[in-house]
């Protein structure tokens, strides 16, 4: 059933540099009458950071589901790892490690109970599994609470957990499902660390998210997911030229400065109650610095300033014509421009 | 290292992670396990005396404890299975079940884990069954031979219930309905030899409590361990037993292999 396409021949190319950790070509799969996934396209380096990004009911969490062995795909040809989905799940799931969006460890056990689960299940012998237990409840900030039953632990240590588990058996990929979502700013940031630092040891991430800057912070390549359709592939940078122009914000401390500038200005919009004046900026050192010198020029001091570089969301509206994924109240910073 | 063994070292693995739930609450652990003793109290000091007397003379001239240790040893099976139907229907609902999945393990051995901690769970809960009955003046007159064919017996059905309820559980979509699926083995045995020998029924209830999987098995425990003819009821439990396991397997192992639902 999966393979209506032949598989990539990469297996028998041996002058390949590298070959992709996610192969994907053609994946589709509907629930009865609903299509979830419209034919999408995945080529995931290995080693790098490949971020899903998608609003709510976009399809990511199926493609991880379909990735991870577990839910078939109607069609397409999928390779993990150098496995096929189809023939091999059983080598696939040998190699990955899931973190899903919702929490999949065992409640009713203590940390250190669900880590040596984990070891035991790798089939790790006693020792080698006490030993990485131990280490990744040193390394994970959980040492403490090693003894504590899972359902008493915090929204973050629990995805810290959580996370922990999928270590424990050295997966080469690894799929993380939303894994900040609900998270305070706090905790989002432990996680992103520990995610940087999965990569720096060669680990491939298959990340989904649906905040911009998320993916912009942690990603080597993003595609965004639309209603089932990837509507764009690239690198952070990459997406942010697809759309034109940020902004430089000066801020004035009258009203008369605010007035004078905006009349030398021209084209620039500004707001009399915040005493700032927003000028359509293209990124050039040059166009900051002629800003600066008409200002200059006609002597109107300026408080201060700011550049607004385009952010992801700006990307989002302009690829998919709707607005950002509705916000997260832990998320009230997500959405901003991007102050630099 | 063989499919085989990898399957009995993740059975063993899962088996340890039940038994750490179990654990976890013992409380309830150990009130599901009293509850068929209760029910022997029950039986034996409140309604044991009207039932013996209407019954005249207990068959096979012993008295009504004789009688009934066996039906509620039957019992014990039944109950049990009820809980583990509800404990496997609220542990599928759980993230980790969907993470077993993703993991290089033998499918079927969170399955297995579970049948065996529950059976084991039963074993006890039948031995305090047994103490009790004996202190209540249940004269049992097997040779050990016979007690190990009785016990036999009742692990058999034990694990025929346990697979059959792990279905139920893996069925229904709540812990609510997962518990009203397994009702049935629970109160299966009331309508069976348990209580009353089936000759004392109305035609068609005699009819069912003699052709029910529950009737055979009681039969064969009352006269492994209190001396009752078997005749043919011996074969007959055996192959309910056989049957219940086979399907309950296939049918678990069927339903815990769907696609996670949406």
């Amino acid at each position: 059933m999966m393979n209506l396409k032949a598989p990539p021949p990469g297996g028998k190319l041996t002058t390949r540099p590298a070959q992709p950790a996610i192969a994907a070509t053609g994946l589709r799969k509907s629930f009865g009458d609903h299509l979830v996934l419209d034919g999408i396209d995945l080529d995931v380096t290995e080693g790098t950071v490949y971020a899903l990004l998608g609003p709510n009911g976009s399809g990511k969490t199926t493609t991880v589901q379909i990735l991870s062995t577990l839910l078939p795909a109607d069609a397409g040809a999928v390779r993990v790892a150098g496995h096929d989905l189809g023939t091999e799940p059983a080598l696939i799931r040998a190699a990955i490690g899931v973190t899903g969006q919702f929490s999949a460890v065992d409640n009713l056990l203590t940390g250190q109970e669900n880590l040596i689960l984990m070891a035991d299940l790798y089939h790790l012998d006693r020792a080698e599994g006490r030993r990485r237990a131990a280490g990744l409840l040193d390394r994970f900030d959980l040492a403490d609470a090693a003894g504590k039953m899972a359902a008493t632990y915090s929204g973050g240590m629990r995805r810290r957990l959580d996370l922990a588990m999928t270590l424990v058996g050295q997966p080469r990929i690894i799929f993380l499902d939303e894994p900040t979502t609900g998270l305070d700013p706090r905790s989002r940031r432990t996680m992103w660390e520990i995610i940087r630092g999965l990569v720096a040891d060669g680990v491939t991430i298959f990340l989904t998210t649906q905040y911009l800057d998320e993916a912009d912070q942690l990603a080597d390549r993003i595609a965004v997911l639309d209603h089932g359709r990837l509507v764009a592939v690239g690198t952070p940078g990459e997406l942010k030229r697809l759309i034109p122009g940020g902004h430089i914000q000066v801020q004035f401390s009258d009203a008369a400065g605010l007035t004078a500038a905006a009349r030398t200005l021209g084209q620039a919009a500004p707001d009399a109650d915040a005493l700032t004046l927003q000028v359509p900026y293209d990124g050039s050192v040059g166009s900051l610095k002629a800003l600066l010198d008409r200002l200059d020029g006609q002597a109107i001091p300026a408080g201060g300033l700011s550049v607004h570089t385009p952010d992801l969301d700006d990307v989002f509206f302009a690829l998919t014509g709707q607005p950002r994924p509705e916000p997260d109240p832990t998320q009230t910073r997500a959405g901003q421009d991007n102050p630099r | 290292m063989s499919a085989l063994s990898l399957a009995a070292r993740d059975s063993a693995t899962m088996l340890r992670r039940d038994a750490l739930h179990a654990l976890r609450f013992p409380m309830m652990t150990i009130s599901g396990m009293l509850l068929p003793v209760l029910l022997l109290l029950l039986f034996a000091g409140v309604f044991g005396h009207a039932l013996a007397a209407s019954l005249g003379a207990a068959p096979g001239g012993t008295t009504y404890i004789d009688y009934l240790a066996p039906g509620i040893l039957v019992m014990t099976a039944g109950f049990a299975a009820e809980a583990t139907a509800v404990n496997v229907n609220t542990d599928a609902g759980e993230g980790i079940i969907a993470r077993f999945r993703t993991m290089a393990i033998s499918r079927a051995s969170v399955l297995t884990g579970q049948v065996a901690g529950s059976t084991i769970r039963t074993v006890i809960s039948a031995v305090l069954v047994v103490g009790i009955a004996l202190l209540l003046g249940f004269r049992p007159t097997a040779s050990p031979v016979e007690w190990i064919a009785a016990a036999g017996v009742f692990a058999m059905l034990t694990v025929a219930l346990t697979w059959l309820t792990v279905s139920f559980g893996l069925l229904a979509k709540t812990p609510g309905g997962a518990n009203s699926l397994a009702l049935l083995p629970a109160f299966l045995p009331f309508v069976s030899s348990a209580f009353i020998p089936t000759g004392s029924m109305p035609a068609g209830v005699r009819w069912f409590a003699e052709n029910e999987p529950f009737t055979p098995v009681i039969n064969t425990l009352r006269g492994l361990l209190t001396g009752t003819p078997i005749g043919h009821d011996a074969v007959l439990a055996v192959l309910w037993c056989a049957v219940l396991t086979l399907a309950g397997y296939l049918w678990a192992r069927r339903l815990y292999n769907r696609p996670p639902a949406r």
